[in-house]
């Protein structure tokens, strides 16, 4: 980048807050995505939507890439600058601005951390629901962006649900603001939705309206363990179908299990096929009501063994071991590709069993944990990038999953997002109409295709697989 | 940059950084809160452990061109190792940094002022308790005299021109070296103390009281002679074979079945010690022997618990008014996991109440010579601790490391706050608190 066009981005936010050095450039040139990087041609941190708006209208006008980064700890190299430009970074912009008592709104910059707001809302008597296992360094603005869901998702729904208003840069520099505190508003287009989601590539979010919920009293949490993934998976449909709705249930499988073990020494059975965890909360005569009945449900299904937390510290073991899933995995080889693949919640039995069948197939290791009640699992497959010969079994094992959940209903990604890691596959799920409302939305509001280039469409989509079920 | 320097430095990354150890990061970013240098420098990632990781990575492979931003990034980390405890995938960063502190050190044409000035620190005076021994009565000559030529002319001091300007008003006197004894109390175990380089010299007179209280709840204290540096100092500068020349030297001296513990006072040396058993793990005639060093090792804090400190400490009676808090040693802390330990003993010392400083398990800046080298980091780091230590007022501040203490108490004096509290090292503070309340009872002296 020219020294002139870095001085104009200088005079907008100040010499301290660009970054350019050799090493600042590469420190920005990846995410927590294996196998993606990039390097952009500036790095800059702006304290105010004013301010980005003049960033903006200067990339405008250069047609300059932009790439808005929260903590960079998204699965889908959104934020790895694939076509250089200028990198957008919101510590600046990291203030709680108002907690609204009266409307139950908290109203946040995009740079605060996500955990923040879930304490600040707690320290009130209050609850923000959406908790992606990455909430300690995640941003809100990266959570907005990319809808983050988390274990709480199957009672209070995902980021989404909870995004009541937004400020947004647009691609020409102008400043939109939609939604409002309000519990109901029909004035036109959902332009709100339209925005979460959208993974930094229609606008910059500047500042974000989030809806609270009274904090639920008393929560607990239970254990099972099973000999058979249909077992768990027959627990799953069998306590939803008896109009249970827990804050949390989530599945882990045979080698999640082991390697959790490894990790945490809880004291895990290495033998279990598959294990769900599962929490109630609410007023604590439901509470305990619901736990007992989801218990019930699995000795009925045929648990091996099942157990409820006698204190909340028992409890918070149980879930960070949950927690600890992605990471205790990822110790077990170099390289972790996680994925997202979802199905409607009938088929969750299916759809691990047919993962386990695809590593078979090919021949990688692969193991599966996730939201079993939302049916958004997480296949994990632990590989090494240096060896390009099972990287490519890799990839084919990884497509084939994506085919096997559209087939069952289901979606190539439940919650991480499109990015440049998915923009092959998106046509496999939403077709060629839909790839064409998608663009006509992205070209209107981004003509000239400088925001978070690369991510979303592909060049190229991939050619769908066909998989013969046998 | 010419390419010859570029490729001596991508070889000599190649042969030094482990990549399985690159590979273990999965660029989840949960360390970035916990990194001193990323928080003050306005979260520029290029100063976290991912970002760091990423250019160890991308030296390797030749993605990134050496210069000198790249040699700052490197540099300015603390070592503190606060970003392995956060790190949920388990890499180990420390072996990362200094293997990589290894790999520059080797490709980079040296300067001839640090060449002599490493080779002054390095082979000479951390190299050997003797040398050490002159350099601390330069220091001390200094310390009386003023004479600041004499400084000049000795490596070590010339070294750390800064570092003496504000050490100056905070070393401690130098205690007279005094012939030890072995005591004959009734024992409950048989320490070997580690005494520590700069322990054994600039704060004798904690080692002097380590001993005293050792043998005061019981223990038989034994000095092996032979004992050297930990090695600490150079592992962390990139000298992990010099370094590991004072542990085979330690290993030797410190290896005999009569020794029930390995006990240190100083957290930085602690956990170098404790990972001899590592660094040494390929080695066929030391590797046995390290193993054993190292199930040893513990620290002063955690073994005076085991010899029931604690529980004498409860039972003397004193109305607890005086606010002590306590400063993690990073190393202590983060490699070897003491946490709760010192706490615990400030908590039952008679005459204090304990309350945390906010943030105590963040670096104060010391790291070793880090505040020597980089004083400039090393003084918005401690900026940012003394902002917590303003909050709480307390009249004590108790660590666990000679660089720790000396920090802590430049902090206190830049802050002015001298007539108001003090940083001591945790030794010293049990025994002045116990001498207090039992001065007319069984001293422990
Ligand atoms: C260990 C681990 C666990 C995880 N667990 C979960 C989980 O349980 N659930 C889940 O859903 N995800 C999870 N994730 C994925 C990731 O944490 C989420 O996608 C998160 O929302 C990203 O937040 P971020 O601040 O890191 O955003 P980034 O990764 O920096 O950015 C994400 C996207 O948002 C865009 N963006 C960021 N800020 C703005 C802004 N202000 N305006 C416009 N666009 C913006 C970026 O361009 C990018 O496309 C996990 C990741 C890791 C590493
Ligand atoms: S926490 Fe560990 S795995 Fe995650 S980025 Fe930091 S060093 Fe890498
Ligand atoms: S050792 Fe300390 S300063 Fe260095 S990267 Fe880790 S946390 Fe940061």
């Amino acid at each position: 980048m020219k020294k002139r066009i870095i001085n104009t981005f200088a005079a907008i936010v100040g010499q301290e807050n660009i970054r350019y050095s050799q090493a600042q450039l590469h420190a920005y040139s990846y995410d927590a995505t294996a196998n993606f990087q990039s390097k952009p041609d500036l790095v800059v941190a702006p304290a105010s939507t004013e301010e980005i708006a003049e960033i903006v209208k200067l990339c405008a006008k250069k047609q300059i890439p932009i790439v808005s980064r929260g903590s960079g700890t998204n699965l889908a190299a959104g934020t790895v600058p694939t076509n250089g430009g200028v990198v957008i970074l919101f510590h600046r912009m990291n203030e709680i601005l108002e907690l609204d008592q009266e409307n139950l709104t908290m109203t946040v910059q995009p740079g605060v951390i996500t955990q923040d707001i879930s304490v600040h809302a707690e320290q009130h008597g209050l609850f923000y629901p959406p908790d992606p296992s990455s909430m300690k360094i995640s941003t809100i603005g990266g959570n907005v962006s990319e809808n983050s869901g988390g274990l709480r998702g199957l009672k209070y729904g995902v980021t989404k649900d909870y995004v009541k208003a937004l400020t947004v840069v647009l691609a020409d520099g102008s400043i939109l603001k939609t939604g409002g505190k309000l519990a109901k508003d029909v004035a036109g287009y959902d332009l709100t939705s339209l925005l979460v989601g959208s993974e930094g590539t229609l606008g910059i979010i500047t500042e974000i309206t989030l809806k609270l919920i009274p904090l639920p009293v008393y929560k607990k949490t239970g254990i099972a363990y099973f000999n058979s993934l249909e077992d768990a998976a027959k627990t799953v449909s069998s306590i939803i179908a008896h109009k249970i709705i827990p804050v949390t249930l989530e599945f882990m499988d045979r080698g999640t299990i082991g390697a959790i073990e490894d990790f945490m020494k809880m004291g895990l059975p290495r033998d279990a096929e598959a294990m769900l965890l599962l929490e109630q909360d609410g007023d604590e005569e439901l509470v305990e009501r619901d736990i007992q009945k989801m218990i019930d449900i699995a000795v009925a299904k045929g648990a091996t063994s099942t157990s409820i937390a006698a204190s909340s510290e028992e409890a918070d073991v149980l879930k960070a071991g949950r927690r600890s899933a992605l990471s205790a995995l990822a110790r077990k080889r170099p390289t972790t590709i996680l994925e997202d693949a979802t199905v409607p919640r009938s088929e969750i039995a299916k759809m691990v069993r047919a993962i386990q069948e695809i590593a078979q197939k090919y021949n990688v290791q692969i193991s599966t944990f996730g939201h079993a009640g939302d049916g958004n699992l997480h296949p994990t497959c632990l590989t090494d990038i240096r060896n390009k010969e099972e990287m490519e079994r890799v990839e084919k094992a990884l497509e084939e999953i994506f085919e096997a959940a559209i087939q069952l209903g289901g979606t190539i990604t439940g919650e991480h997002g499109v990015g440049e890691m998915k923009a092959p596959y998106l046509e496999w799920k939403i077709g060629e109409s839909g790839i064409q409302v998608m663009k006509l939305i992205k070209q209107s509001l981004d003509p000239q295709n400088i925001m978070n280039p690369g991510k979303v469409f592909a060049k190229a989509s991939k050619k769908r697989l066909v998989v013969h079920n046998e | 940059m010419s390419s010859g320097l570029q490729k001596r430095m991508q070889d000599s990354f190649q042969e030094h950084v482990n990549e399985d150890l690159i590979m273990d990061c999965m660029r989840c970013g949960f360390c970035l809160p916990a990194c001193p240098t990323y928080l003050s420098t306005n979260y520029d990632e290029t100063h976290s452990p991912r970002g760091r990781i990423a250019l160890m990575k991308a030296m390797r492979d030749g993605d990134v061109v050496w210069d000198s931003s790249v040699e700052e990034a490197f540099d300015l980390c603390l070592g503190c190792r606060a970003c392995e405890p956060a790190c949920p995938a388990g890499v180990q960063y420390g072996p990362l940094i200094e293997e990589t502190r290894a790999a520059i050190l080797h490709a980079k044409p040296q300067g001839s002022k640090e060449k002599i000035l490493r080779k002054g620190a390095f082979d000479g005076v951390f190299a050997d308790q003797d040398k050490m021994q002159k350099t601390i009565k330069l220091v001390q000559l200094y310390q009386k005299s003023g004479l600041q030529k004499v400084t000049r002319k000795f490596g070590f001091l010339t070294l750390f021109p800064p570092f003496m300007k504000e050490m100056e008003g905070v070393l401690p006197a130098i205690e007279k070296k005094k012939e030890r004894k072995h005591s004959n109390n009734p024992k409950k175990a048989t320490v070997a103390f580690f005494t520590g380089c700069l322990m054994d010299t600039l704060f004798q007179e904690t080692n002097r009281k380590t001993i005293e209280l050792l043998e005061w709840l019981g223990a038989e204290v034994i000095i092996p002679e032979e004992q050297q540096c930990c090695g600490a100092l150079h592992g962390h500068s990139g000298e992990l074979e010099k370094g590991m020349r004072n542990a085979r030297a330690n290993i030797d001296a410190f290896d005999s079945d009569a020794f029930d513990f390995i006990v240190n006072n100083a957290g930085g040396c602690g956990a170098f010690l404790s990972e001899y058993e590592q660094h040494l793990k390929q080695d066929p005639h030391y590797a046995e022997k390290a193993a054993r060093f190292t199930e040893k090792q513990i620290d002063i804090s955690s073994l005076l618990i085991k010899l029931g400190l604690n529980e004498d400490l409860k039972e003397m009676k004193a109305i607890d008014e005086t606010v002590v808090t306590y400063q993690d040693s990073c190393h202590l802390k983060n490699v070897n996991k003491v946490f709760l330990e010192p706490r615990t003993l400030l908590m039952d010392a008679p005459g204090f109440e304990f309350k945390e400083l906010i943030d105590a398990g963040s670096c104060c800046g010391s790291a070793g010579i880090y505040n020597l080298l980089h004083p400039e980091m090393a003084r918005r780091i401690l900026d940012a601790k003394m902002n917590g230590v303003k909050d709480l007022q307390p009249a004590v501040i108790v660590t666990s490391n000679p660089g720790c203490l000396m920090q802590m108490q430049v902090g206190i004096q830049r802050e002015g706050l001298d007539k108001k509290m003090k940083a001591v090292h945790i030794v010293d503070f049990l025994y002045d608190a116990i001498h207090k309340n039992q001065m007319s009872e069984v001293s422990p002296a």
